[in-house]
């Protein structure tokens, strides 16, 4: 299997990390050393979206770690990680130094790699240049929940955290695929979710976004969906050297100047240089002082880079979806 | 930044170290001082332990070594005028007396701040019921318990809490009457009971078997709150957290679970109002995600040290930081320094903390660990896999574990028991009941733990039994390497494959396999990091360091504190590298104790956090090629790897390692004592029992009994007859077979006296006699010591000079050594030697204004020193230096001194003269003047002859005396008004027990006849009692005398404030 090779320094919440379409295409190297711990979980359906994953299947296209935990011990455990991994056809090596894999990656940035068995070598894959987007979305619209607003989720490959933070707010969702024309609709406010790669492979998507903003409709941009915001304005993106993967990103309220330790999965940024009057940084990364969210004056379109559903990680920032629902 | 610009700030410590309040409090009071001047703020500090790091020169700006309390702490801020006043770093001693001056007004009267968390939201946490109402009020749930009187009053407590519930009884001796009750029937059988030996019971909602976990959480002022770490206990619940196995980051723990508590604790935390620094620990059912608050600790804890030296995240300095109004976001990671303070430090190895105990040492003590703090100490041990952590940590304990497995000294009568009811042992019981044949569910069920550690012990037990089929010869590589990432030494493979270590090592060396030296940045290599804070380990590919520029010095620091080793160990390791440091050394300090400021990842060049071993400095000197060891500052586990780290090649700093020898061999020791003409008391090394009888009958009772390689007395005994006699010297047999046992005479009524010096290339530098109160007998960890001596002859001090000189002469010592001498009039007698610092070098240090570390250090490195001159050593005041006993912690513990080392801590105070300097020193240690009611039980009619006219002064001040039977009559006899008592045992009224009970005596002085006795006696009972109910309480004629002495002139409390500098 091959794909990019990346790092994430979570020290808990595997079973979501396995499962977030962010991952899609790219080989997860957890650098805290004991997994399987707590096996996985019964995989329990609530409306169309999975309590305990962050999508249907699992999305990394390999996963390597130090210190496979084959016996595991948990009250919601149906499955171990090994057997789980077995059933997705998801290769996974234990006995991996993953601290010097992660330095080597620090060093020299993500880099493409591939897991061999035995002797079956692949071509390397590099899923930056796919429309990751378009595999992980869904196929057709549907319509969840029930609530006095409405709101469109656009699905670049949503987690299903993001549907259930929505569906516990009193709204109707309606989950588009990631190009689906959204004028067609009507509805109160846009949610841009998170999903995998090169946002500036998104231009469908980003079409659709520069309407919903000129529409003055409330939108709100989580991750991918914050940079597909940020192009939608004519800012640029760019691909960082490693990323932000893990769930101790410190977040710093540019406005109210509180600091908040946020959940992250990202390739790519938000270059801030370009952007339009009226939008402002919400958020800055307290360690690198990339961006990690926009804002325009009117308060009606805002966009965050880490992901305040957590899921796995910090829940501090949960409390956007409520300043969203509040602007609908 | 507030506007508010703070110059002078008081911090209190938390004085002596006790069970539950030890050396982490240096750590953490240190590490404020070196925040505070940062700020270019002013330190003013009260703390009587004298041999902490926070009360040296360099650190606070002044030093009071005055009593914690709050007498003497509001004479300070009379004086000192400060600012702000900080409570969270001195433990609960610090917070209790701070809360005292809060509610007093005095604080306010006098303009002082409390910085950080206020005393309000301190209340809060600190009273139950507030704590459970301000809880209830954002609906988060905590544990109820509740006291009752009666059984009618237990059954309505029950209910309203819900069965099952969990009784216990307070002060039952080996927790008599606690139990658990499923439904009112066995409620009411249980609490008839139990109220018929204890006035009230505590019933609390039964949760044993639930998880416990605790996460520390920041938060400053502008409401900005992070959890730094979350701690998994291997011990599940209904044991104290001090006495649990604690894991970081938890490992059981999922997504949910782990960010539903860490939510909790952030708004438990802002809804109590904390700024600063606090722990919040959770009872979290296995079942489900049910959950009750345990408690909140409003300040710096033991946890909270632990979690800063598990994440490297310095906890205790940032909440300084943010007491004088700083934000997070304002702060930098200052393991990264380009990073944000504002973060939460993510791991890649996991950390195991284990508890010290030291209960063999007391007698009569109940040794099953429960929910009261027993341990010492802890260590804290490193790795990439739990199995290496684990292993790691069970040898650093020095309890004489090689690991998990291959122990071959421990052995369970009742495995099932052990299980269910543990001692400090349990985890070892563990292993041995899979080697018979238990199932992990098995084990599961009888102790709680949780499956998933059960099977990683199991993993241990399946790689030792795979090592076993390789009888007498080395293992295959592949089960080598599997053994080392597992954690196992080369010594347990070679106890296992019953070969010899070294030959294990050489076939190790033969595959290369080494470990590798990693990093801990606080960001899982996601950022470089720009400190070396490092630890070793078998699962990893590469070194994360490279050689450094020049050869460094290794300080080996002190291992885990425990009776007889602690602080002061700390003290000289830390001094020592400070002074390397400033010679232009690189320093490393291999240390693995998280309460100590050694380990503070910024005291040195490199922080090693692993092993102090053969093997663990053999494979760093492999990697970092060190110029020279440090062997004489850590105490005793350093000093015996001396030899055999020469043996090994690696350079030892200072005194050559055979004379080390020389001196710690009793054999040797005594045969150069008769060669250079220095008298001992007569000895013998024993190799039979009947030797033993033979020679103390020649030089008749009592005898002194002890193995050589000893520290603090372990195993050594004083016997009165042959019965005695035989009975320790099986015990000293067992616990040592390794060294020679030596049997001496045991002098009655000398006095004892302790010399530290440093010599170089065999002659004496500087040197500092210091006089113990007690007659020999008393341990000298256990002695009131005086320095300088007001009670000792010119002769014996001159001959004392002259035996020392002669000792350094002939075993060429170059660097620390202190000598204890036994004097009967002026004939001086040896009783030990030791090649290195001893317990009371920071205390003569810090009396004499001249650091004797910094000297020796000196001579380490072989640079050319001078004497001090004469006139600085003749000081106008006094210092007494106390022990503190913890015994109330200890259930059952008999609370008598004698020759095995029991205080846990010291203090130590300055004087005009001795009288004042001592009954500061015991006011520090928790004596109460003055009093108004006294019991005399003084034993022997010696005893009670000398007693006789202080106990007459006594009562002419207008003391009450109460006395048991023979006391009383010999008191009567000679004219003094005294109240008759009857013996516990009489069962009659009016009895000791009672009145002690009653608060009607406020000190007991209890003189026990023979040096030993494990029978339930009266005596026993008077003790345990006055100890159970903390009535003060003397056991030794010499300190009973001097204290009456001390008393008699009258003296007003609380007694001279002065400041060190001012002395």
């Amino acid at each position: 299997m091959a794909g990019e090779v990346v790092f994430s320094t979570g020290m808990t919440g595997y079973p979501e990390a396995l499962s977030d379409p962010s991952f899609y295409g790219q080989i997860l190297v957890f650098t805290f050393p004991l997994l399987g711990n707590y096996g996985m979980p019964a995989g329990d359906t609530a409306e169309h979206f999975l309590a305990n994953y962050e999508s249907s299947s699992g999305q990394v296209s390999a996963l390597i770690v130090e210190n496979y935990s084959e016996y595991y011990s948990h009250h919601s455990a149906s499955t171990s990680l090994a057997q789980w991994l077995y059933n997705q056809k998801i290769p996974a090596i234990t006995g991996i130094d993953t601290r010097a894999l992660t330095q080597k990656i620090r060093e020299s940035g993500v880099m493409l790699g591939k897991v061999i068995i035995g002797d079956e070598d692949v071509p390397f894959f590099d899923p930056n240049r796919e429309n990751l987007v378009a595999r992980v979305s869904i196929p057709q619209v549907q319509r969840l929940g029930s609530g006095k607003k409405r709101v469109l989720l656009m699905d670049c490959g949503s987690k299903h955290s993001i549907i259930a933070e929505l569906a516990g707010r009193d709204v109707e969702i309606i989950r588009t695929p990631w190009n689906y024309p959204i004028r067609d609709e009507n509805f109160d406010g846009l949610l841009i979710s998170s999903g995998p790669g090169d946002p500036a492979k998104c231009t469908e998507t980003v079409e659709q976004v520069s309407h919903a903003l000129n529409a003055d409709i409330p939108t709100f941009g989580i991750c991918l969906g914050h940079q597909i915001m940020a192009l939608a304005l004519g800012a640029e993106t760019y691909k960082m050297k490693y990323g932000h993967r893990s769930q101790n990103q410190p977040a710093l309220d540019t406005q109210s100047g509180r600091a908040y330790i946020t959940s992250q999965n990202h390739g790519f940024a938000v270059d801030t240089k370009k952007l339009p009057q009226g939008w402002t940084p919400l958020f800055t990364n307290l360690n690198d002082n990339t961006c990690e969210g926009l804002v325009h004056k009117s308060g009606r379109f805002f966009s965050t880079q880490f992901h305040p559903e957590a899921a796995p990680g910090p829940v501090d920032t949960r409390y956007l979806f409520d300043r969203f629902v509040a602007l609908l | 930044m507030t506007e508010k610009k703070y110059t002078k700030i008081l911090l209190l410590g938390s004085a002596a170290l006790k069970i539950g309040e030890a050396g982490e409090f240096d750590y953490s009071g240190s590490q404020a001082i070196k925040a505070l001047q940062e700020e270019g703020v002013k330190t003013i500090l009260i703390n009587p332990n004298i041999a902490t790091i926070q009360t040296s020169d360099h650190l606070a700006d002044k030093v009071y070594f005055l009593p914690v309390t709050a007498e003497y702490i509001e004479r300070v801020i009379i004086k000192e005028k400060p600012q702000g006043i900080l409570l969270g770093f001195g433990g609960q001693t610090a917070l209790n007396v701070g809360l005292e001056l809060f509610r007093s007004g005095f604080l306010k009267r006098q303009k002082v701040e409390v910085l950080g968390t206020q005393p309000q939201a301190i209340i809060d946490t600190e009273d139950r019921k507030r704590f459970i109402k301000r809880l209830d009020e954002i609906n988060i749930k905590t544990s109820r318990s509740a006291v009752a009187e009666t059984v009618k009053k237990a059954v309505q407590t029950a209910e309203k809490i819900g069965y099952p519930v969990m009784i216990r009884v307070a002060y039952a001796l080996g927790g008599l009457g606690s139990g658990v009750c499923r439904n009112q029937t066995e409620l009411e059988e249980l609490t008839e009971k139990a109220l018929s030996h204890a006035p009230q019971i505590l019933i609390e909602e039964y949760l044993a078997g639930w998880k416990e976990i605790e996460y520390e959480v920041v938060r400053d002022r502008a409401d900005n709150c992070i959890t730094v770490c979350n701690m998994e206990n291997f011990d599940p619940m209904g044991i104290h957290t001090g006495e649990s196995i604690v894991v970081a980051p938890s490992q059981t723990l999922n997504n949910h679970e782990y960010h539903l508590l860490r939510e909790i604790a952030i708004k438990v935390i802002r809804h109590l109002g904390i700024v600063g620094e606090c722990n919040i620990q959770y009872a979290l059912d296995p079942q489900s995600d049910d959950y009750r608050v345990i408690e909140v600790n409003a300040r710096l804890s033991r946890s909270s040290a632990l979690a800063s030296k598990a994440t490297g995240y310095p906890l205790a300095f940032v909440a300084a930081k943010l007491g004088l109004g700083f934000t997070l976001p304002e702060l930098k990671n200052n393991v990264t320094k380009t990073t944000s303070a504002f973060f939460e430090p993510a791991l890649d190895y996991v950390v195991v903390k284990i508890p010290r105990w030291d209960l063999k040492k007391f007698r009569r003590v109940s040794r099953k660990i429960g929910s009261g703090m027993k341990s010492v100490g802890e260590i804290m041990a490193i790795g990439r896999h739990f199995e290496e952590a684990l292993q790691k940590g069970l040898r650093m304990l020095e309890t004489g574990a090689e690991g998990l497995v291959g122990n071959t000294n421990l052995h369970f009568s009742d495995l099932t028991d052990e299980l269910k009811a543990p001692t400090e042992e349990r985890i070892f019981a563990v292993v041995q009941a899979f080697q018979q044949g238990f199932t992990i569910k098995e084990v599961h069920e009888l102790s709680h733990i949780d499956r998933w550690f059960l099977h990683k012990l199991k993993n241990v037990a399946d790689i030792a039994h795979d090592l076993t089929l390789f009888k007498k010869q080395t293992p295959p590589l592949d089960l080598l390497k599997r053994s080392k990432q597992a954690g196992f030494s080369d010594r347990q493979i070679s106890t296992l494959c019953q070969t010899g270590v070294k030959t294990v090592n050489a076939w190790r060396q033969e595959q290369n396999l080494h470990p590798f030296i990693r990093q801990i940045d606080t960001m899982a290599a996601e950022y470089p990091a720009q400190t070396n804070y490092l630890y070793l380990t078998y699962n990893a590919s590469k070194d994360d360091i490279g050689k450094p520029d020049k050869p460094p010095v290794m300080i080996l620091g002190s291992g885990a504190y425990r009776i007889g080793s602690s602080v002061e160990f700390d003290w000289c390791a830390v001094n020592s590298g400070m002074t390397l440091k400033a010679l232009g050394c690189q320093t490393i300090m291999l240390n693995y104790n998280p309460e100590t400021v050694s380990t503070d990842y910024d005291q040195f060049d490199f922080l090693i956090f692993d092993e102090i071993s053969l093997e663990s400095i053999s494979e760093i000197h492999l990697k970092l090629r060190l110029q020279g060891v440090v062997i004489s500052m850590g105490g005793q586990i350093p000093n015996n790897l001396a030899l055999p780290l020469q043996q090994a090649g690696i350079p030892v700093l200072g005194t050559d390692p055979r004379q080390i020898d020389n001196a710690e061999n009793r054999h040797t020791f005594s045969s150069m004592l008769d060669r250079i003409g220095v008298d001992q008391p007569e000895w013998k090394e024993l190799s039979s029992l009947k030797d033993a009888f033979r020679f103390a009958g020649k030089v008749g009772y009592p005898v002194l009994v002890r193995p050589s390689y000893v520290l603090s007395g372990a195993a050594m005994a004083v016997a009165s007859n042959d019965q005695e006699l035989e009975l320790y010297l099986k015990k000293a047999v067992t616990l040592s077979p390794e060294h020679p046992t030596v049997i001496s005479k045991f002098l009655l009524n000398a006095k004892e006296i302790e010399m530290d010096a440093v010599a170089q290339k065999g002659e004496i530098i500087a040197y500092a006699i210091s006089e113990h109160v007690e007659n020999a007998g008393v341990h000298s960890g256990d002695a009131t010591l005086v320095f300088p001596p007001q009670r000792l002859y010119l002769e014996t001090i001159r001959r004392i000079r002259q035996i020392t000189a002669k000792i350094a002469a002939e075993l060429q010592i170059s660097g620390p050594l202190n000598i204890q001498f036994i004097a009967q009039q002026n004939e001086v007698k040896v009783i030990e030697c030791n090649l290195r610092a001893s317990r009371s070098f920071p205390f003569v240090s810090k009396m004499l204004k001249f650091n004797f570390i910094d000297l020796a250090t000196r001579v380490l490195l072989k640079q050319a020193v001078e004497r001090p001159k004469k006139s600085s050593f003749e000081l106008n005041y006094v210092g007494v230096k106390a022990p503190q006993f913890s015994f109330t912690r200890l259930e059952g513990a008999d609370p008598v001194s004698g020759v095995e080392m029991t205080s846990t801590g010291e203090v130590a105070c300055l004087g005009d003269d001795f009288n004042e300097a001592y009954l500061k020193a015991l006011q520090a240690v928790g004596f109460r003047f003055p009093f108004k009611s006294i019991l005399l039980s003084t034993g022997s009619i010696e005893s009670k002859a000398e007693l006789l006219e202080p106990v007459r002064s006594l009562q002419e001040m207008g003391v009450t005396l109460f006395a048991t039977d023979g006391t009383a009559k010999f008191l009567r006899k000679n004219g003094l008004k005294v109240k008759r008592l009857f013996w516990p045992l009489e069962k009659k009224s009016p009895n000791v027990v009672d009145y002690i009970k009653q608060g009607k005596i406020e000190l007991v002085i209890n003189i026990p006849k023979n040096f030993q006795q494990d029978e339930l006696t009266n005596g026993y009972l008077i003790r345990r009692s006055a100890v159970d109910f903390n009535v003060m309480l003397i056991t030794n004629r010499q300190i009973a005398m001097r204290v009456i002495e001390a008393l008699n002139e009258n003296p007003t409390f609380p007694l001279c404030h002065k400041s060190w500098d001012e002395y």
